[in-house]
């Protein structure tokens, strides 16, 4: 099957997914036991409040033309308004974005590093304590719920050794602004990123600083799955043929494992990245909160408290689809790099 | 002086249930220029035995006891980089299956150029290339395919390039294990046609191991017969084939089809190789012998020389 | 054959993995472990309120933020409770939800994946796009949305992580099926006569029961996780019940003065108990699928 025939099965199957996905939250938030507007209130509004805000937020129609209304709203981009105070939430979705972008980047980054450095060292000392104890954390690790991992970093890191910050993204004030091209700026919201393109080195500084412990909090939680995986992967191909008989042919140790071994554990890899990426985004609402950096993943828990429900299916729409996204993509990268499929 | 001498070789696997004894005090010498075939049943040992000299058997196993000498380099106990450096340099290694063998990823060629030049690094990528395209050639194989994948290739080729690879940079010695099990019965001929060829025009010295009596029969100066980790009988291919000693040479030899004789019952031996992890007392093929005796279930044979060939059995010391 | 004859065949194979722990090693003593640490938790927690010293919700019981001492050997929180008693009590919601949200997956994963895998055709392409669609989600957010309508309480909060978990059970059962229902001697039962449902709960069920019980094991990991997420997160329970999330979440903010005790307690228990299922479930699908044979 070539490449191009696949990408189109891929979106095929895709399109009935997201539907449904749009429709699962649809029900919940709008059917399940209790209207949200008045859910909203708790019940401390007067009928012509509640009227009049319903109507505001498109919640007096019948059910079927809300929904049309909904779909037809993403379409455009448009993922509702705030129940607090009406405004596009794709406003404050956008806006939050790049700060759980930034994070995510950085998490995945110490997670799938750290993942395979250990995994690789547990295959190469197979059976031994070294490996044994690899093991044993990559499962603890799991455990481990993140906030409390956040938590017991803030107060090592940030409040005894007040080696690093406590919260929050950034010193006040502070903003990196981006590249500059023709006299404007242009920023991508990743702090780290723009700090570079604007060459301000202590911005960087500062970005790399308050981006460390909750990059590391939920990377660590989120490596045992890659350390297994690389372990497995690569006491298998060790074992393999192909590989005994580069041994066989004199090929140094090193060309073995990275060139022979790992090659063939890189896939899986990648597939894994995919499906963590959920995961990920998980970890990130509660590695958020807890270190107070302004992502998506507070605002939600934001709009949690202010029982904001229409910003909160905006973000959970946009949470799903992202991950749809993200999935799609690893399935196609998947097949271009498989040679079984390429050749 | 011998080209490779190896001295009560012990090989053992370590695992959590039981230590299995693979390679069991097994002593053998070859002379330049000549050929070993090594057989017996599938699990005896003889893998295991050819992966020692090079010091690759897989883990659990382990290399316990014994001496491997190659042309005086200590094999069992010489570094890491040296034993790498013999690898591949001098001596080959033919591997069963030629489908796995070969990185499914790489070109013909990228095998070619990684092993030269890990050994020869002043060669540069053009001239390794161009050594491959001759062996390939040599080996009749169009040189032009040396830029192509293994899957490409069919099971006989495939098996073509691999003798290649080991041949490439002149080893003294070749070892080839089964060399041919996984090929056709056409192509399995042709295989030993070009090794027997090779061994001539190159001056090998060459262990063949199988299972497979009938290729050693044409091929090997000597033959060793391995059961069950230990040497049954070492001797000289027409002495062997025309007066087996040893009963498991005996019932070898009974077991292979003859078309010539009508009539005949296939013969096969009863019974099963025995657990290594909890080997019988005495002599290991009591169980399945049709002459043991006494001495046999207690007693374990040592290899003792008569007329010019080893044996291990009692029922010979006899005689 | 009788019904129960064929069930002890199944079985008997099933017990003697579990049984001879030498022969497991690793898994096995993660088995082990897992479930030593699990029952004495539950032990534990069944029996708070006769082993803990003080009542875990009665406020001023000692001085505010105490550290650890003889009398308060885990220190008090911010309203004077002992949290030596409400870690004792706290993990009570913990195995409420799991417990809930497992035996909730089991009933409607478990009949789903069974029946739409093992039909095949469209019950199964339309079975597997829902789960598809589902699973797409990332737990908590869908969890949370789930939660944020529901309300409060530990049935809800078990419904939440239980919807979000139902694709799991799925996917092992349909692929478990998938593979058993191609195997020869399914289809030499069916020659012999069988029909659907028997060849289905005889042959196919049993196969795909230890699978079953490696996510199940899983799932309660999850959940207990995932209950402590929602509960951080503001969709937890009223504030008068002792939880280890409770203390974890309220913990954040006496983060800056110092009082360590507040969330390292709770929060090493709810480690410890995923801990235990996690083992329980590790080590069981090694067992039952041994990954590297040596």
């Amino acid at each position: 099957m070539s490449l191009r025939s696949y990408i189109i099965a891929r979106i095929l199957l895709t399109i009935p997914m997201i539907m449904l996905l749009l429709t699962f939250v649809f029900l919940i938030i709008r059917v399940l036991p209790g209207d949200p507007a008045s859910l909203h209130f708790e019940k401390n509004a007067s009928p012509a409040t509640l009227l009049a805000f319903k109507r505001e937020l498109g919640l007096d129609k019948p059910l079927l033309i809300q929904y049309f209304d909904y779909l037809a709203g993403l379409v455009r981009g448009d993922f509702g308004k705030s129940m607090q105070d009406f405004s596009p939430v794709s406003q404050q979705i956008f806006s939050a974005f790049p700060a759980t972008l930034e994070l995510a980047i950085a998490s995945t980054i110490i997670m799938v590093v750290l993942g395979i450095l250990l995994g690789a060292t547990a295959a190469r000392s197979y059976n031994t304590a070294e490996d044994h104890s690899i093991r044993i954390f990559g499962t603890v690790s799991y455990a481990i719920p993140v906030f409390f991992l956040g938590e017991v970093l803030i107060m090592i890191f940030g409040i005894y050794l007040r080696w690093l910050p406590a919260g929050g993204r950034m010193y006040p004030g502070i903003s990196p602004a981006g590249l500059l091209i023709g006299g404007q700026r242009y920023a991508t919201g990743l702090y780290v990123l723009d700090s570079l393109l604007e060459g301000d080195m202590y911005k960087l500084y500062l970005s790399i600083r308050y981006l460390i412990l909750p990059s590391l909090a939920l990377g660590l939680v989120l490596c045992g799955i890659f350390i297994r995986l690389t372990r497995s992967n690569m006491l298998e191909t060790l074992q393999l043929d192909f590989v005994t008989a580069a041994r066989a042919r004199g090929l140094k140790e090193r060309t073995v494992v990275y060139g022979y071994a790992l090659r063939n554990a890189f896939l899986p890899i990648l597939t894994m990245m995919g499906l963590q990426f959920a995961a990920l985004l998980a970890g990130a609402i509660l590695t958020e909160t807890t270190f107070s950096w302004p992502g998506l993943g507070r605002y939600l828990v934001d709009r949690i408290s202010f029982r904001d429900y229409t910003a909160i299916q905006g973000v959970v729409v946009f949470f799903g689809l992202l991950v749809t996204a993200v999935s799609f993509v690893v399935d196609i990268l998947y097949a271009y790099l498989d040679p079984r499929i390429r050749l | 002086m011998s080209l490779l001498d190896i001295q009560s070789l012990i090989v053992e696997y370590h695992t959590l249930k039981a230590n299995v004894r693979a390679v069991d005090r097994v002593s053998l010498s070859m002379e330049k220029g000549h050929t070993l075939g090594l057989v017996g049943e599938s699990g005896c040992g003889k893998s295991t035995f050819g992966l020692s000299t090079l010091r690759l058997v897989p883990p659990p196993g382990r290399i316990v006891g014994g001496h491997i000498t190659l042309d005086g380099t200590d094999i069992v106990n010489c570094s890491d980089e040296e034993i790498r450096k013999i690898r591949g340099k001098r001596i080959g290694y033919i591997f069963q299956d030629p489908m796995t063998s070969l990185n499914p990823v790489k070109r013909i060629g990228a095998h070619f150029v990684e092993m030269i030049r890990t050994h020869e690094p002043e060669v540069s990528e053009r001239d390794a290339l161009k050594r491959g395209r001759e062996v390939l050639e040599r080996l009749g194989i169009l040189p032009e395919r040396i830029d192509d994948f293994p899957h490409q290739f069919s099971g006989g080729m495939r098996q073509r390039v691999m003798i290649g690879l080991a041949l490439a940079l002149g080893p003294d010695l070749l070892i080839a294990d089964e060399p041919t099990t996984s090929l056709d019965v056409i192509v399995e001929a042709q295989i030993i046609e070009l090794l027997k060829e090779l061994k001539e025009s190159l001056k090998l010295t060459l262990i063949l191991i199988t299972h497979n009596i009938g290729i050693v029969a044409e091929t090997a100066d000597r033959v060793a017969v391995m059961y069950a980790g230990r040497l049954a009988e070492l001797g000289q291919t027409d002495d062997l084939f025309e007066k087996p000693m040893h009963p498991y040479t005996q019932a070898l030899l009974d077991s292979v089809p003859n078309i010539t004789k009508k009539g005949q019952v296939l013969s096969w031996i009863p019974g099963a190789p025995p657990d290594l992890a909890e080997p019988p007392p005495g002599c290991l093929y009591h169980p399945r012998c049709p002459h043991a005796f006494d001495r046999c279930k207690k007693e374990e044979p040592s290899l003792t020389k008569h007329n010019g060939t080893y044996v291990a059995c009692h029922l010979c010391d006899k005689r | 054959m009788s019904d129960d004859q064929t069930r002890g065949r199944m079985l008997v194979p099933l017990m003697q993995r579990i049984i001879s722990l030498e022969q497991s090693g690793l898994a096995g003593w993660a088995v082990l472990s897992g479930t030593a640490i699990v029952v004495v938790l539950a032990i534990m927690t069944i029996f708070s309120p006769l082993i803990s010293p003080h009542n875990p919700i009665a406020i001023n019981v000692g001085p505010i933020l105490s550290p650890p001492s003889y009398q308060f050997p885990l220190g008090t929180n911010h309203l004077g409770q002992d949290m030596l008693s409400r870690v004792i009590s706290g993990g009570a919601i913990m195995f409420q939800v799991s417990v809930i949200s497992v035996i909730v997956c089991l009933i409607i994963g478990v009949p789903i994946g069974l029946f739409a895998s093992f039909a095949g055709g469209y019950a199964d392409k339309l079975a597997s796009l829902v789960m598809d669609s589902i699973y797409a989600f990332p737990g908590l957010v869908l969890a949370i949305a789930i939660a944020a309508m529901l309300g409060p309480g530990v049935i809800n909060m078990a419904i939440s992580i239980a919807v979000v978990y139902v694709p799991s059970y799925f996917r092992i059962i349909r692929s478990q099926v998938l593979t058993i229902k191609e195997l020869p001697y399914v289809e030499a039962a069916r020659m012999m006569g069988a029909n659907g449902r028997t060849t289905l709960f005889r042959y196919v069920l049993p196969n795909v029961v230890p699978s079953i019980v490696a996510v199940a094991t899983i799932n309660f990991a999850d959940a207990i996780l995932t209950a402590a997420g929602l509960t951080f997160v503001g969709l937890g329970l009223p504030v008068s019940t002792p939880d280890w999330g409770w203390d974890l979440t309220y913990g954040r903010r006496l983060l800056t003065s110092g009082t360590w005790w507040v969330i390292a307690f709770p929060g090493l228990m709810v480690v410890l108990l995923a801990l235990g299922f996690t083992l329980i479930g590790e080590g069981l699908s090694e067992l039952y699928n041994p990954r590297l044979q040596r």
